[in-house]
């Protein structure tokens, strides 16, 4: 890029700094490192979930079972762990089950050409109920005492930094290099980008396209872990809440094009930080609930439109069997 | 001689049976309607969702009941989706059972829906969340009062000549509910009478612990000397007190909430995650509820025709009163 070209990711960090600099000078204490930290750390968990489902994004897919991976195979760990079972066998046992459901729903995607947008959203509805039918039989899971590195996870910190903002970091950190550095990250451009050439040109798209979900099952699972750390349990009420949708706000809001191809872990980080410093800003002042609901969404209905004029569709690309999700 | 004998003997046990007759007691004659009353009726129970300790504490009550008394309770669990409650609704008024039991996620959704069915024939009790509309009977919190007792708690805490900030923050849980809506009015009136009382937030954490968590690490930084936080449910303000004992102030700032009085909501107070709930006891309720059910159930008043509310009783927890036995667990209940 030679031009500065004004590009999404551009525009939104553009205006999270404007809207982080009139924050700090109209808000008192705003500009503290006490509320700087508690501003990422209250988006951290949704920034983890942003990174699978950016990853999946990119590979031309969505991914909505995320939220209910997330709380489904945590309330089951901590509800097995409840029960008498070793913290870390219970904690493999809920890994295998997200690797599952990942898998299930890659299978579906990849091999049965079913479209991902209904996949998820029906895989997710399939593993809450049968979560609350035979895994778990109250909706709050408290987490175990005793385990003392969880207990780290939770409460501890780091130079300074809680555990939760640490665990974003590294994983982040993680995601970016398999996106940059291996051959199985720009393989999943080249078939966000274009599903058909890739195919042609050799790559394993169907195994590529099930690997995407199963990591994006296993980021949501480490979500989980980090969640039922630093809140001391796991509430499936948040299956219910809008948190899928602001995950894909944080994802589509950071400039990752829902046609594919584009995008990294960057624009993910960027996307929290608005929406961090939105809704930090947003309780401070003390606007109202549904006032804080519209803005937000206003704000997703204004960066998909913006998506859709940076990243006009391709003729080519949206004439593939599957179309645009 | 023999003949004789025989004859008092006879006699003799014939008086006895007669006696043993007369020691037989009576067949109560009321005891026959009051079962036959309620026998194979059919009611039907709406919770806002199952798998939490209030619904499920009322459930493991009611259920004991009716199988004593040998009519069915159905439970249809609408999952926190007012939408799949609304449907519930609308095939209950076509299926005609003879009593719902509703509570209701806020004060609008279900109301036109409870009319219609009163209007059909169903009577309607409705349980702990009121809707606008009166139906048969409501059993549960008064929430009004709930707040009332809340409020001057804080204000006490918080209030003129207790020489601390009186900054107070709010935590709603879902704006739109009966229990929501009318302790905010009544905080607004307390709040309003004492000038040193200064409501620095009013944020919806919506029944999540992990919201009231990020809201309450927010007004912190921002009112360091922050005062006193009210809340609308234990289980979502525990997170609020988890983030300021996390800022090392768990001495510094009252959390007053409500709740259902769980075992869990007690444990939350020993920690000092919490410091007062306002209990309005499941267990009690259940049992006021299970009265109300076979008093509606067995009233000649046609549906909608009596209107009655019963608010049950409310009990003050803190740290210096609650005992081993004061707070209950779903297994006794069940």
């Amino acid at each position: 890029m030679a031009k500065a070209r004004l590009s999404q990711e551009g525009v939104v960090f553009a205006l999270a700094v404007a809207l982080f600099v009139v924050f700090a000078a109209t808000l008192n204490n705003f500009l503290t490192a006490g509320n700087l930290i508690a501003l990422v750390r209250s988006v951290s968990i949704l920034g983890i979930l942003g990174l699978g489902m950016g990853l999946v994004v990119i590979g031309r897919g969505i991914d909505l079972a995320m939220v209910a991976t997330m709380v489904v195979s945590l309330s089951w760990v901590l509800s097995m762990a409840q029960a008498g079972m070793p913290f870390d066998t219970a904690l493999v046992y809920g890994a295998l089950l997200a690797l599952a459901i990942g898998l299930a729903s890659g299978i579906l995607i990849a091999y049965a050409d079913i479209p991902a947008i209904f996949t998820t959203l029906a895989m997710g509805l399939v593993m809450y109920g049968s979560g609350r039918a035979f895994l778990f039989q109250i909706d709050v899971q408290n987490s175990p005492g005793g385990v003392d590195w969880f207990d780290f996870l939770g409460r501890g910190a780091f130079l300074g930094l809680p555990m939760p903002i640490v665990a974003f970091a590294v994983l982040a950190a993680l995601v970016a290099l398999v996106l940059m550095r291996t051959r199985f990250g720009r393989f999943v451009y080249a078939a966000g980008d274009n599903a058909l050439a890739a195919r042609i040109t050799g790559l394993p798209l169907r195994p590529l396209i099930v690997a995407q979900y199963v990591i994006s099952a296993l980021i949501a699972f480490l979500a989980g872990v980090v969640m039922a750390a630093a809140v001391s349990g796991m509430s499936t009420r948040v299956y219910n809440s809008t948190m899928i949708y602001d995950v894909l706000l944080v994802v589509v809001l950071g400039g990752i094009s829902l046609s594919g191809g584009r995008g990294s872990v960057r624009n993910v980080l960027v996307g929290t930080l608005l929406v961090g410093v939105l809704l930090n800003g947003m309780t401070i002042l003390d606007i109202t609930y549904t006032t804080q609901n519209l803005i937000k969404s206003l704000i997703l209905l204004l960066a998909i439109t913006v998506d859709s004029f940076i990243n006009p569709r391709d003729e080519q690309t949206s004439q593939q069997s599957q179309g645009d999700i | 001689m023999k003949f004789r004998t025989i004859l008092a003997a006879g006699l003799m046990a014939l008086g006895l049976a007669g006696a043993a007759h007369a020691d037989d007691g009576l067949d109560n004659p009321s005891r026959n309607p009051f079962y036959d009353g309620l026998k194979g009726k059919r009611v039907v129970f709406i919770p806002l969702a199952m798998g939490f300790d209030l619904t499920e504490g009322w459930a493991a009550i009611m259920r004991k009941q009716a199988a004593d008394l040998g009519y069915t309770l159905e439970i249809r669990d609408p999952n926190w989706s007012t939408d799949a409650g609304t449907r519930a609704l609308t095939a209950l008024i076509a299926e005609k059972p003879d009593l719902i039991i509703a509570h209701n996620p806020d004060v609008q959704s279900y109301a036109r829906l409870l009319k219609r069915a009163m209007d059909a024939g169903i009577k309607v009790i409705q349980l702990n969340l009121e809707s606008v509309v009166p139906t048969d009977a409501y059993v549960g919190a008064d929430w009004s009062r709930v707040g009332y007792i809340e409020a001057d708690a804080l204000v006490k805490q918080c209030g003129t000549g207790s020489g601390k900030s009186g900054k107070i923050a709010i935590i709603r849980g879902q704006p739109t509910a009966a229990s929501d809506l009318y302790e905010l009015y009544a905080y607004k009136q307390t709040f309003a009478k004492d000038p040193a009382i200064k409501i620095v937030s009013e944020q919806a954490a919506q029944y999540d612990p992990a919201k009231a968590r990020a809201i309450m690490e927010t007004v912190l930084q921002q009112h360091p000397d922050l005062c006193g936080v009210v809340g609308n449910w234990d289980n979502q303000d525990v997170g609020a007190g988890a983030a300021i004992q996390a800022a090392g102030k768990a001495n510094d700032v009252y959390v007053v909430t409500s709740g259902g009085g769980n075992q869990i909501g007690c444990d939350n107070i020993q920690k000092g995650l919490l410091d007062l709930i306002i209990s309005y006891d499941v267990p009690l309720q259940g049992n006021a509820i299970n009265q109300q059910i076979v008093q509606t159930l067995l009233s000649p008043a046609k549906a909608g025709e009596s209107k009655t509310s019963y608010y049950t009783p409310l009990t003050l927890l803190t740290k210096d009163n609650i005992g081993p036995r004061t707070c209950w667990s779903l297994d006794q209940l069940k």
